[in-house]
């Protein structure tokens, strides 16, 4: 749903005055944060749903489970939050209008999220239950789910923006679509922090 | 008449570069606020006729104490797809039309902030809509848990086939709230940051703060609903346990993630309406609108306290007693600012210089209706008063007050008001005043003895009733059947009038506001240039100009 919504953001039709072109691209900034921040309003229903159900259900864990591995995810956690940093660097250098450099810090970021995302779906393939198993199994599923796709929506997007960088002229008219993508990962460590102390930390 | 009339009436006006320019511009991807206003608007009508016919065939069913016309089940899928159709199909798409058409104009800007996005936010309703519709078609027909979807109701699936009437209502679901999540956005980013230069906050048209405080509500409530609706899609299709008591799961919980949406969703609904009475009272009453910055902000007020008052529709589903002292506090709070809004309106009327046209007279009955409708909120807002007539027709009664009788008649006020603005044409004042006085008697008629119904204690959702509740049912459904022959003189109304009537000037009604300013229809880019706004809105009387370049504002009347 994100990235279909950026996509029609970004494609809007340019105006015909030349002049208004940057005021376009700061209205795309405004409507992505604005969309932002309704997009966080289903993370924190989730987590208030998950809370909820961790307080109130008698037999919150399935028979035969007696907890999350912590260490797998704890690493890829590390990975995700330094990709935070790791992104911010290659908008650096895009503003300092070196290129390689961008493309480089903004391809390991890909490279960083793309690790989180193998190392969930290891995760997810070594655990002994499932998204039908009662309460936890659903609500773990869930909220891990419906993270990893805004996690694999970041990366496609990425790589859109990565592709666009070899388009001739592409950040004369500024660099919403960089400065959004970034934004929006930053949204999704933000997101993974919350959700792991909720299902990792808080067993 | 034939096709070819009604291609040269419509292909006469409003020259769209670049687009078809004719009438397939409305069935086309078009980019302009104005033609996504009138699509949304004429796509929203036809399906308010035919969740109007659901509603007849209902009324039909309980003019008898029987359930003679329809069988139970069938009763079951009308109440639903009749409320479905209603709020996600016909207001939510009407008054984002009039949002479309009027705020650009209003605050001066050429089109919203993103036009392409505006366009696929529409195409969405009439996908979404025949993806509800489509669940007639399919192994034992559309839904039956009615609107809000409860579980365990809503979880049943009878038939055992994945694409059944509940799985398409949910899809229907999800698709209207991407459509109005993109709207939502794109609205809010226009009327934040694409005002003309002068028009500060406390410039705007009360309409443009209604439409950017109902706006507000959908960004912050419908992402809960989503959240409620896609963990119950799982409990439906892939049997996980959220909502489903018999293994561990919580159908409470759907409650709160449901009416946190879908209690300020009426308030999306009558926020903008609110921005119309707002609009047409100092129009028609010729006097600035009464304590315009109090109007305005109340709005906001509304917005925020709409966040904390759903756990009223839960009263009686176990909730613990604080909870409902809370909420019963909070919910009476909401009379606050509502009252604030009457009082200013009544206080813009006192004294005025009334012109009792088609628009004024359903703003006027749109407002008694919205009293009435607010007397009842009131007593249900309280706890010992809802437990006791809760689920019963009271309720009924109480939200088509709300809904009819002060939300669809402030439509219709703004529908006729700027339809001179919107297709260059006037309106016939005879065929309006019918059509007022139709749909007035008809929504006393068919929901006042809702009430007495309530008190009484018959339930509502039910094909069958006992006879002591006959003579009541009677009168609402003879009411039901006006409220459906209503609707034909407005239909007669607008489309001869677009074709045959008479030629609108810019400012058919001497009314302030930048849309008037414009031709009618409006150019394709609303204005030569972009206005300096140097007055306060609603100068009725005062003399002043609204804009840089004026003299006075007698200059524009």
């Amino acid at each position: 749903m994100s990235s279909v919504n950026l996509d029609q953001t970004l494609n809007t039709a340019a105006v015909a005055h030349a002049t208004e072109h940057h005021d376009e691209g700061e209205h795309r900034m405004f409507g992505f944060i604005v969309f932002l921040l309704s997009e966080s309003v289903i993370f924190l229903s989730f987590f208030a749903g998950y809370i909820v159900y961790k307080t109130t259900t008698p037999a919150w864990l399935p028979a035969g489970i007696d907890g999350l591995e912590v260490r797998e995810p704890l690493i890829n956690t590390i990975v995700l939050v330094s990709s935070s940093f790791v992104i911010y660097f290659a908008e650096r250098f895009l503003h300092r209008e070196n290129l390689w450099g961008f493309r480089a810090f903004w391809l390991l970021t890909m490279a960083m999220g793309s690790f989180f995302l193998y190392g969930q779906a290891v995760e997810w393939a070594g655990l002994p239950f499932g998204f039908t198993d009662g309460l936890f199994g659903g609500t773990f599923y869930l909220l891990t789910g419906f993270h990893g796709l805004h996690v694999l929506t970041g990366v496609l997007m990425q790589g859109i923006m990565l592709g666009r960088s070899f388009i001739p002229g592409n950040y004369d008219d500024g660099e919403v679509g960089v400065a959004a993508t970034s934004l929006f990962w930053h949204f999704v460590d933000v997101i993974w922090i919350i959700l792991f102390i909720l299902i990792y930390v808080w067993q | 008449m034939t096709d070819l009339t009604l291609e040269t009436a419509l292909n006469r006006d409003q020259p769209t570069p670049g687009e078809p320019e004719n009438w397939r511009r409305f069935f086309s991807f078009s980019t302009d606020h104005k033609v996504i206003g009138i699509q949304y608007i004429v796509v929203a009508f036809v399906f308010f006729l035919i969740g109007g016919f659901l509603a007849m065939v209902m009324r039909g069913e309980l003019i008898t104490p029987e359930a003679d016309l329809v069988d139970r089940t069938v009763y079951n899928a009308l109440f639903t797809m009749h409320g479905t159709i209603m709020l996600f199909m016909w207001t939510f798409p009407v008054l984002n039309g009039l949002a479309n058409y009027l705020v650009p104009l209003q605050i001066g800007a050429r089109d919203m902030a993103f036009p392409r996005l505006n366009a696929v936010a529409f195409w969405l309703v009439p996908i979404f809509g025949i993806i509800l519709m489509a669940s007639f078609l399919v192994p034992g027909g559309p839904s039956q848990s009615g609107w809000w979807a409860y579980p365990p109701v809503s979880l049943q699936n009878p038939t055992g086939n994945l694409i059944n009437g509940q799985f398409l209502w949910i899809l229907a679901v999800a698709l209207s709230g991407i459509s109005s999540i993109m709207g939502a956005v794109n609205m809010v980013t226009t009327i934040i940051r694409m005002r003309a230069p002068g028009m500060t906050f406390f410039k705007m048209p009360a309409f443009c703060w209604t439409v950017a405080a109902a706006q507000t509500i959908q960004l912050f409530g419908l992402p809960a609903l989503t959240a409620g609706a896609v963990m119950l899609l799982f409990d439906l299709t892939v049997g996980t346990s959220f909502f489903t008591p018999e293994t561990g799961g919580d159908p409470v919980l759907y409650q709160h993630f449901f009416w946190f949406y879908s209690h300020p969703a009426v308030y999306v609904i009558i926020l903008p309406v609110f921005g119309v009475f707002s609009e047409l009272f100092p129009v028609y009453a010729r006097k600035p609108l009464f304590g315009y910055k109090f109007v305005v902000v109340s709005s906001f007020v509304i917005t925020g306290l709409s966040a904390i008052v759903w756990v009223h529709h839960m009263y009686a589903s176990g909730t613990p007693s604080w909870m409902r002292m809370l909420f019963m506090a909070s919910t009476m709070l909401i009379s606050v600012p509502t009252g604030v809004k009457i009082f200013a309106w009544v206080a813009t009327i006192w004294g005025g210089k009334l012109k009792l046209s088609t628009p004024m007279l359903f703003a006027l009955g749109g407002l008694v209706n919205f009293l009435f409708a607010g007397i009842t909120g009131i007593m249900l807002a309280s706890v010992p008063f809802d437990v006791h007539v809760n689920n019963t027709y009271f309720v009924v009664g109480h939200f088509h007050y709300v809904i009819y009788g002060a939300a669809v008649m402030g439509i219709y006020a703004a529908i006729y008001h700027w339809f001179p603005k919107m297709t260059g044409r006037m309106y016939y004042e005879g065929l309006g005043k019918l059509h007022f006085v139709l749909t007035f008697i008809g929504v006393n008629l068919n929901f006042l003895p809702m009430h007495p119904l309530g008190l009484m204690g018959m339930p509502r959702r039910v094909a069958s009733y006992d006879p002591e509740f006959a003579f009541w049912n009677v009168l609402a459904s003879l009411g039901g059947f006006l409220l459906g022959v209503s609707v034909l003189p407005f239909l007669l109304n607008m489309i001869s009038s677009w074709i045959l009537g008479e030629k609108a000037p810019a400012n058919p009604w001497r009314a302030i506001g930048l849309e008037w300013l414009v031709a009618s229809p409006p150019p394709h880019e609303n204005f030569a240039e972009i206005p300096t706004v140097v007055a306060e809105p609603y100068g009725y009387g005062k003399n002043e100009p609204l804009i840089a370049s004026q003299m006075t504002s007698t200059e524009l009347v």
